[in-house]
Parts: structure tokens; C-alpha cells; sequence
């Protein structure tokens, strides 16, 4: 990290950890969004590269969420996951991307590094049918158990495929 | 008929006396999920008073309730509460579908929310609004006394007409609604069978 640091400016305080991480597990820089660090991770390295992170203080995990790319202009791959980490000694924030493709999306858990990705990863699984593999728990978070789809995928319609109709009707007799 | 009656005697039938008895002492279940939730704890606080009315001993034990207000959206993990509430309370039973969310779904045409609660269970007083003010709320009891009034008998004899098993919707789609349904419903497939009717 240190080395990293030599060029940076207190501004730019998280810069060292984006440029380490992207160079260590061949991530890609982006550049920052009105002050806000970003990276871009490749699928099969992220398990590493988040104790990298955890390890150089991002110990807070502010939110895991996913971006469905389908028909979106100019997007290489369909599903885009985002994780939101914070370091709160020192108020780095750090924005880290991670692509990933049908038919079967999946990347590492989070959860063994940060506790708190376990529920965030069940709401994207939830909602985009996405894979976490090494999650303890990996069921449905908001939905009921019974649902099959995936409703925040694009390809999915907004009325949903009569699942809501799908329950016994209670009449008078019923009583 | 020769029979002379003290002027404090009032002759009627035991039927109209039950429901008299049952329609000035209506105890709702507070069915609220939403913003018409609050509409209904304003019409039992004291500005709107539905102690008047005699239904202002809102209970959350549906064994001790017979009037069901559903208020605001029900989605489909609730649903099925809704319906074992509506099974544990005890008859005779009445339900009013307060608002636009419980009767028809509103503005929440999406694949989790139900489109009217009446698809599952009976509903006796739909209320429109977005959300209703107390005093439609109050209007809707007012009617529903009325109606039990007029029809209800001391053995409940009136839940079991053929029309009170039918369902019954506050909208009616254009395009066959009840066959799409039944094509996923095998309960509802049982029942068009039985009935022979297309269209509720």
C-alpha cells in the first residue's frame, strides 16, 4: 500500500487502495464520481480481493447491490454487482464493480468477510437470481418462498407471471 | 287477534332482533397495512367517534371480532395471513375493502401486490378512496348495518345463498379475467365447474 501512496494527495486519500487492488487481482481503474472512489473487479478474484480490502480498513460494507444491463446501451456484460465499502477510521469510501454473465451468474460470498453482506446477498438473490457462492444461507430474503422468478431481472414483466393470482379463494362456505 | 299488550311491548321477529343486537355491536378487526390504516385510527379516535356507530372496540384477536377492515395493500406473503385471520374469526363475519389498494389493488399493478382482496376472500363493502376519509369509512358502516339489517337472519341463513358464494369483484376486466385466473387455480377451476357459470 505504501508504495502506492507515494504520488497521492490527501484528497485523494483512497486512491492507494483502488490502484493496489486493481493492480493486485487485475481489476480496472475507473475514474472517481464527484469524489467517490471506483473500481472494477473480475468475478473469479474477488474473494481475495475483498480481504485485501478488509485487511487495508475497509470494515464497514455499506450495501451489496446489482444492476441488470440487459439492452442497456453499450454494456459488455449483463449484470453489474456493487458493492459499497467504507473504512470508518479514516472516512475512505470505495465504490467496487463486479460483472458477471448468464446463464449462471455467480461470484464469491462476501459474507465470511463482512457479516453484514448476508442478508444484502440474499436480496440479490431475491431479486436477480444471482449465485453467492460460500453463503451460509442463501434463500430467498423478501419474496415468498414459493416464488420461482427473479422480478428485478429486465426480462421479467413488471406484472409478474400470475403469481399473485395464484392462491386458494376463500368463499362463504369456507367459513 | 285478541291479545292486549302493554305499551312498553314491541312485537318483531327473532331474526330482526338478532341483527339488531349484532349490527349496533360490530367489532372490527384492524386489518391496516397502509396509509389507509390511518385513516381508519382516525375514524376510531375521538374526533370521528365510531363509538357512535358502536363499533369503536377495535380487537386484535380475530376470535373476538366479526367485521374484517382490510386497509391498504395486501401482498402476496401477506395474503395468506390474511386469509387464516379471516378463517379464525368466528361467525356470523363481515368484511369491508377499505381504500383502492385493498379493492382492486390501486396504483400497485406489480407482480407482488394482489389485485383486490376480494379474488381471495368475500367482501361485503368495498370503500373508494386513495385514502378514504373517516367519513366514508363511517358511511360504509352505516351501509353495512343497513345490509345486515335488511338480510341477516339469526342462523346466518344468509351466507349460504348461492350468490353470497359467487365471487364478487369491484372491478370487472374486459377480457376474461376469471378464465385467465383459472388456468393457474385449480381451487377456481373446481368451482367454475360446479357453478357452470363463466362469469361472476
Amino acid at each position: 500500500m505504501d508504495e502506492h501512496s507515494a504520488g497521492a494527495t490527501s484528497a485523494a486519500a483512497a486512491t492507494p487502495a483502488r490502484d493496489g487492488v486493481a493492480d493486485l487481482f487485475g481489476g480496472t481503474r475507473q475514474p472517481p464520481f464527484r469524489g467517490q472512489e471506483r473500481v472494477d473487479l473480475p468475478a473469479d478474484r474477488v474473494r481475495e480481493a475483498f480481504r485485501f480490502l478488509r485487511d487495508d480498513g475497509y470494515d464497514l460494507l455499506v450495501d451489496v447491490t446489482c444492476v441488470d444491463y440487459l439492452e442497456y446501451r453499450g454494456a459488455k456484460h449483463r449484470y453489474g454487482l456493487v458493492y459499497l465499502l467504507a473504512a470508518t477510521a479514516d472516512n475512505r469510501r470505495l465504490t467496487v464493480r463486479v460483472f458477471l454473465d448468464d446463464p449462471a451468474p455467480t461470484v464469491a460470498s462476501a459474507t465470511p468477510v463482512w457479516p453484514a453482506a448476508n442478508w444484502l446477498e440474499r436480496e440479490v438473490w431475491d431479486m436477480f437470481g444471482i449465485r453467492f457462492e460460500g453463503h451460509p444461507d442463501l434463500r430467498r430474503l423478501l419474496l415468498p418462498e414459493v416464488f420461482t422468478a427473479h422480478p428485478l431481472r429486465k426480462d421479467y414483466p413488471l406484472q409478474g407471471r400470475g403469481e399473485r393470482h395464484n392462491f386458494p379463494i376463500l368463499t362463504r362456505d369456507d367459513g | 287477534m285478541a291479545l292486549e299488550l302493554p305499551e312498553n311491548v314491541v312485537v318483531s321477529r327473532l331474526d330482526e332482533l338478532a341483527s339488531w343486537c349484532r349490527k349496533n355491536s360490530l367489532w372490527p378487526m384492524p386489518f391496516a397495512t397502509a396509509c389507509c390504516g390511518i385513516e381508519l385510527m382516525a375514524t376510531g379516535a375521538s374526533k370521528h367517534d365510531l363509538a357512535r356507530f358502536g363499533a369503536e372496540v377495535f380487537r386484535f384477536s380475530p376470535r373476538q371480532c366479526d367485521l374484517m377492515i382490510v386497509a391498504g395493500r395486501v401482498v402476496m406473503k401477506m395474503l395468506p395471513v390474511l386469509q387464516r385471520i379471516w378463517l379464525q374469526m368466528s361467525e356470523p363475519k363481515w368484511c369491508i375493502s377499505m381504500g383502492a389498494c385493498a379493492s382492486t389493488g390501486g396504483v400497485f399493478d406489480t407482480y407482488a401486490v394482489v389485485q383486490g382482496i376480494d379474488r381471495f376472500i368475500p367482501v361485503d363493502m368495498y370503500v373508494p378512496g386513495c385514502p378514504p376519509r373517516p367519513e366514508q369509512l363511517i358511511q360504509a358502516i352505516i351501509d353495512l348495518q343497513d345490509k345486515i339489517q335488511r338480510e341477516g337472519t339469526i342462523t346466518g341463513r344468509e351466507f349460504d345463498t348461492p350468490e353470497r358464494q359467487l365471487r364478487k369483484r369491484a372491478l370487472v376486466e374486459a377480457v376474461g379475467p376469471l378464465e385467465a385466473d383459472a388456468a393457474r387455480n385449480p381451487i377456481l377451476q373446481r368451482r367454475l365447474a360446479e357453478a357452470g357459470a363463466p362469469h361472476a
